[in-house]
């Protein structure tokens, strides 16, 4: 994958596929102790201890269709690469929380990319379930909440209406830009 | 400055035309192939060109949304737009293809069978 953003659409997915109604996001960064953190936590089915272990196994899938599931395994691989960590904690039942370390300085680090657009992505695609976007970068923070935003919105709007959407990417270009920007 | 109030705005319009966009042709369906293998062949830029071009002409019968892997991996960025029971699958898409379908298909009718399978069949 060319951006860690892809990544994430990727990985988000499986919280999907396993009917999550909650997925949050929080990416992390701390140029001091060069540590970037990507936590990705969902309420979906979850997963037994039995396949959690395997999860992390490209030759494993839930899937029938094929025999192989990469998604998870590449995310793995990339953290790992540059010196970072990655977790999976899970219970069945009650939902999933990965967690991937990176160190940014490190030659082989694919950079962050576009993650407001991956995020906009995810909650237009997916306007029945709600997000939560959390981006902190050296003691500057937002976020977007889909609950609130629906609580504006009422009943009758749903979040992938056109000008929502439009609203979405707008909002999170300008943050992105505000935190990026005050480097 | 993106705000909280501007949503609000937003939802009193659309509660003011609620009326009028009723019952205006089925809903169609884009489904753009987002697992591992569409997003490593470019699936991304195309499911934002059908967002956003969808926002931009304010095309509020469709519905935009991402679907797993489909099993014909090579032909990735799959996209396949249901209408009803008719479905149409294009092959191999970027986001200039996208606009394409969206102008075409979605808002003229005419499908654009150069980018089908049918006609991207090796």
């Amino acid at each position: 994958m060319r951006e860690l953003a892809l990544n994430v659409m990727d990985v988000a997915q499986n919280s999907i596929s396993a009917g999550a109604s909650l997925i949050q996001l929080t990416v992390e960064e701390d140029s001091r102790a060069d540590r970037l953190s990507i936590t990705l936590e969902d309420n979906g089915c979850g997963m037994t201890e039995e396949q959690v272990k395997s999860v992390v196994d490209p030759f494993y899938t839930t899937r029938t269709t094929r025999k192989v599931g990469l998604g998870v395994p590449l995310f793995k691989m990339e953290a790992e690469m540059t010196g970072g960590s990655f977790a999976i904690r899970s219970q069945k039942g009650k939902g999933t929380v990965l967690t991937a370390v990176f160190v940014p300085s490190h030659v082989d680090m694919i950079p962050l990319g576009d993650i407001g657009g991956t995020v906009h992505l995810l909650i237009t695609c997916n306007p029945e379930r709600d997000f939560v976007f959390r981006r902190r970068r050296d003691g500057a923070e937002f976020a977007l909440d889909t609950r609130e935003l629906r609580q504006v919105l009422g009943e009758s709007v749903p979040l992938n209406a056109p000008e929502v959407s439009q609203w979405i990417q707008g909002f999170l270009e300008e943050q992105t830009a505000l935190l990026e920007g005050g480097n | 400055m993106k705000s909280l109030a501007e949503l609000q705005a937003i939802r009193d319009k659309a509660r003011a035309q609620v009326g009028l966009r009723s019952e205006s042709g089925a809903s169609v369906r884009v489904q753009v192939g987002m697992a591992t293998c569409g997003i490593a062949a470019g699936a991304r830029p195309v499911l934002n060109a059908f967002v956003e071009e969808v926002a931009k002409r304010n095309l509020h019968d469709i519905m935009v949304t991402q679907t797993g892997c489909i099993g014909i991996c090579q032909y990735e960025p799959v996209v396949e737009v249901i209408e009803g029971d008719k479905k149409t699958t294009y092959v191999k898409m970027t986001a200039e293809k996208a606009v394409r379908v969206v102008n075409d298909h979605l808002v003229n009718g005419n499908v654009v069978t150069e980018y089908t399978i049918g006609a991207n069949v090796q």
